[in-house]
């Protein structure tokens, strides 16, 4: 397997039942990326972290964590990983503190840093309060001081910024760019909102009912969010020598097929007569429709 | 191995500020309690029929066992089993216990093992403070009799045989409550097969010893009834003490299949 990706997956599917789930998903994160996992409610994020994780099962020879596969690797990929998975799992009787103590004792580690931890997410001050009495937002950091205690090369942070304040959040986003820049991490973080995740993120998946609809740098996501005109004509490269002239941005060339960035309507039938002047026939000419385009809008809305 | 050890250790630190940590030691602490303190404001009472030590040990003990072996423990087990389950029902960390590096099968063991452990503690105190609340009430009261005779031996069996013959209602409330998260569900099977334990048992039906929850009761029946006999030659290994003990080896297992078979949501 390819050792440069921290995780990746090869065709994975999973189902609840009758109902499938997560569909044929291809993940591939890279070392030292920051992933934005990103889909609407029910997408599947949450049951493909938890796959991850070893907590649902999946098939051999489909997951793999650091190049080993994982479920005959359980522990040794485990060892390398730290997670916040939906609400943070504290113990409610516990304090803040007594629930950093008892994951010291399950990883074997010293209880120094406990204190480091409290401090790093804000905790200090109610590091003796019982965190069945934290607010929402107390809890959530406390879920993510849970997960970096063990110092673990690959974090999952699923909605890791839910219920914070905006000073949370940007907390959080700069401890996440500090940890992956800084200290080489691999942060895979799921989220709802592009917008929540586009300024730390460096790579991103698109997930939908299961399936991912793309992957890939956040440049990359960018330049697929804008509109393109196709123009079908007779002689392609005749086309693209004219459409270069008027400084029209070409993104694409194929036998018969020009694609250029959408600008404006006017632009476009601009296009049309400058291509048909010069003695190029045009088939066609329309702006695409892009499967994407919904499912965009909806991560990509602020609210 | 170490992950057993760190899962165990954290099972301890988990649940030391819980309940059914605490019953352990307050329940032994009370009930003895209560019965010396009865034994000392009544010992005239006592002293009228003259027991002879071995005798006085019997009754003295057999308060605290009656009332222990018979309704105190099925429900302490019930509870215990439930709240050493519940602690992560309830928070929800049955996914974070098992995305830890640590062998699945281990972290299992030292939940079941912490429960038993428990259970000994509980059990471990009844006899200690019998033993010891005995002999603080001959320093209180010279004219009793506990001098004359050492319980020890004859404790220390009685409370074994007790422990090993709750194994198999632990086992079975400790896979109710690893099952289902919720409190009714074990309680109510828990609280049925208790009744019925004890009506099979005292009753003397045939095959009361299959059914787990009787077997604490036939367990110090049947010692009670050697025990007129010859007192310290009762034998520890009856029948219903198997059947507990095979009860609680073939759960434990089963239990652990249920567990990895099952997926964490
Ligand atoms: N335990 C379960 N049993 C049955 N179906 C489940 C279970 N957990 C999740 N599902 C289903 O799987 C689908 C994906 O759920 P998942 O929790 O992975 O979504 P998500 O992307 O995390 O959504 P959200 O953004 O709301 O957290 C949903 O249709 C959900 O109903
Ligand atoms: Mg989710």
């Amino acid at each position: 397997m390819n050792t440069s990706f921290a995780i990746e997956t090869v065709g994975l599917n999973y189902r609840f039942g009758s109902q499938t789930v997560v569909k044929d998903l291809s993940l591939q994160v890279p070392k030292g990326s920051i992933y934005g996992f990103l889909g609407p409610n029910g997408a599947g994020k949450t049951t493909t972290i938890k796959i991850l994780l070893n907590l649902l099962q999946s098939s051999s020879d489909k997951v793999f964590i650091f190049g080993k596969e994982l479920n005959s690797n359980r522990t040794a990929c485990l060892k390398q990983m730290g997670s916040l998975v939906e609400q943070p799992a504290i113990y409610a009787h516990l304090t803040g503190k007594e629930n950093l103590i008892n994951r010291c004792i399950l990883l074997g580690i010293n209880q120094r840093k406990v204190a480091e931890m409290l401090a790093l997410v804000g905790l200090t001050s109610a590091a003796n309060k019982k965190a069945g009495k934290y607010s929402l937002g107390m809890k959530q950091r406390l879920g993510i001081a849970l997960a970096l205690i063990a110092d673990p090369e690959l974090l999952l942070l699923d909605e890791p910024t839910n219920g914070l304040d905006p000073n949370g959040i940007i907390e959080i986003r700069n401890l996440m760019i500090e940890l992956a820049g800084k200290h080489g991490k691999t942060i895979l973080v799921s989220s709802h909102l592009l917008a929540e995740i586009e300024r730390t993120a460096t790579h991103v998946g698109i997930i939908n009912k299961g399936e991912l609809l793309f992957q890939g740098k956040i440049n990359e996501l960018h330049d697929l969010s804008k509109p393109v005109i196709k123009i079908e004509v007779d002689d392609s490269a005749a086309a693209l020598n004219i459409l270069s002239t008027t400084g029209a941005e070409i993104i694409d060339m194929d036998e018969g097929l020009v694609k250029i960035a959408y600008t404006g309507k006017a632009e476009m039938g601009k296009y049309n007569s400058l291509l048909v002047n010069n003695g190029v026939t045009v088939y066609a000419i329309y702006t695409e429709k892009k499967d994407l385009e919904h499912l965009f809008l909806d991560i990509t809305s602020k609210n | 191995m170490r992950s057993f050890y760190i899962s165990f250790v954290s099972e301890f630190y988990k649940s030391r500020k819980t309940l059914a940590f605490w019953a352990a030691i307050v329940l032994p602490l009370i009930i003895c309690g209560l019965i010396a303190l009865g034994y000392y404001y009544d010992s005239a009472k006592v002293l009228k029929y003259n027991y002879p030590g071995m005798i006085l040990w019997f009754k003295y003990s057999g308060a605290a066992l009656g009332v222990m072996g018979m309704l105190i423990l099925p429900f302490y087990v019930m509870f215990m089993a439930f709240s050493v389950n519940n602690i992560e029902h309830k928070n929800d960390t049955w996914k974070t216990l098992f995305s830890q590096p640590l062998n699945k099968f281990s972290i299992y063991a030292a939940k079941y093992a912490y429960a038993v452990a428990l259970l000994f503690i509980c059990l471990f105190l009844f006899a200690l403070l019998t033993y010891s609340t005995g002999y603080l009430l001959q320093m209180l009261v010279p004219k009793f009799t506990f001098n004359d005779y050492n319980p020890a031996i004859i404790l220390s069996k009685l409370y074994g045989k007790l422990f090993l013959a709750s194994l198999g209602i632990l086992s079975v409330q400790f896979i109710l409550s690893l099952i289902w998260s919720d409190f009714l569900k074990p309680m109510g099977i828990g609280f049925v097969g208790t009744i019925m334990g004890m009506i099979t048992g005292s009753v003397g039906w045939k095959y009361a010893y299959l059914i787990p929850y009787s077997d604490p009761t036939l367990a110090l029946g049947s010692s009670a009834a050697a025990k007129k006999a010859n007192p310290e030659s009762f034998a520890v290994f009856t029948q219903e003490v198997w059947v507990s003990i095979a009860y609680g080896v073939i759960l434990f297992i089963v239990g652990y299949f249920i567990l990895t078979k099952r997926n964490i949501k």
